[in-house]
């Protein structure tokens, strides 16, 4: 096994940049064009939801989409499995 | 016509004003007339970076007062006739620029005649850095191939994106460039650093230009002298390069690859 994790390189850490990279922007795009107190919302949603189930920071999604003369605000909560 | 650049990244320390400094000769050795402004209020730098430090008189704030005029305010350069800078005040007043002031700026320039304006941003997104890329037709967004500078540059593509006439219009928006700076075709080589292929992909902008790490940066601020003027770097060949593709011109991207070892180099680790 320890010959074998020898031979495993850890992956170049410019590829790991590269990776943080990517996830970082598409999230931080995401949030952007939407009203400012989308970061605040998904905080206290996060908060008041925690009062009852145990959730992931990570869990709560909120996507804010501006159609044609609606604009449509949409959130996901993954529940932990049991 | 005259087209205003901003020259921006969100980061410090990145290369703004060397690069501001840079395109604004090149532009200007293919003959057209160019004005650099430092937006940076209260930390003057351009002026350093190009040599005319000690002919400062008036700055940018003093002319928006009405202190004096555009054209007292204006500094020739030395070496090359149709290029001119406009140094930042160094007032701690945050609020010595204005919106209508600056646009008055940037009128009475397109009114004489320049070719293009260079607006040298701050660090940060406050307003300097605001009025600075605000009237912009285009924008250089400078990067080093490092996580931070990386994610700022993106904080700052959505403020062009939004926060510009051009955007407020939509007139098409603001045209965005990306400048690559103190890359290592060494380093990228051994994957120790993001390739430019790899911060295209996550920015998705168009290049303007690499310019590769050099000592020569250095040694041209210390000298007052842009550094693309020392014909001899490859940086200056880089910026070159950068201006030609600005102006529209098909060139292919160099400096980006290690050049390969010799026989004889690789035996005496030459």
């Amino acid at each position: 096994m320890r010959l074998l994790g020898l031979f495993r390189r850890p992956p170049p850490s410019a590829q790991v940049a590269k990776e943080r990279l990517r996830i970082l922007v598409a999230q931080e795009r995401t949030a952007r064009g939407g009203p400012d107190y989308l970061p605040l919302l998904r905080r206290e949603l996060l908060k008041v939801i925690r009062k009852y189930v145990n959730i992931d920071p990570e869990a709560v999604h909120i996507r804010f989409d501006r159609a044609e003369g609606h604009e449509v605000l949409e959130l996901s909560v993954a529940l932990p499995g049991k | 016509m005259t087209e205003i650049i901003v020259v921006t990244s969100g980061k410090g320390g990145v290369g703004k004003t060397t690069t501001a400094a840079s395109i604004g000769c090149g532009l200007a050795r293919r003959g057209k007339r160019v004005a650099v402004i430092d937006f940076d209020i209260g930390l003057r730098n351009l002026d350093l970076i190009m040599g005319c430090e000690r002919r400062v008189v008036y700055d940018f704030v003093n002319v928006i007062h009405g202190e004096c005029t555009l054209k007292q305010a204006l500094i020739r350069d030395k070496r090359l006739e149709s290029l001119y800078v406009l140094a930042a005040s160094q007032t701690r007043d945050k609020d010595a620029l204005t919106p209508e002031g600056v646009q008055r700026i940037l009128e009475e320039l397109a009114a004489d005649g320049f070719d293009f304006i260079l607006c040298d941003s701050p660090a940060g997104i406050e307003k300097g850095a605001h009025l600075a890329m605000y009237f912009a037709d285009r924008a250089i967004v400078v990067v080093n191939p490092e996580v931070s500078s990386v994610r700022d540059s993106d904080r700052i593509l959505g403020l062009l994106a939004s926060k510009t006439r051009r955007a407020e219009n939509g007139n098409g928006g603001v045209r965005e460039h990306l400048l690559l700076t103190r890359y290592s075709p060494r380093r990228v080589a051994t994957g120790e650093m993001m390739s430019v292929g790899d911060v295209k992909e996550i920015l998705g902008l168009e290049v303007v230009g690499v310019i590769p790490e050099s000592n020569e940066v250095l040694t041209a601020s210390n000298a007052g002298t842009p550094v693309i003027l020392n014909e001899e770097s490859v940086v200056s060949l880089a910026y070159q390069d950068a201006v030609a593709r600005l102006l529209g011109d098909t060139v292919p991207l160099r400096f980006i690859e290690e050049p390969k070892k010799g026989f004889l180099a690789r035996l005496f680790g030459g």
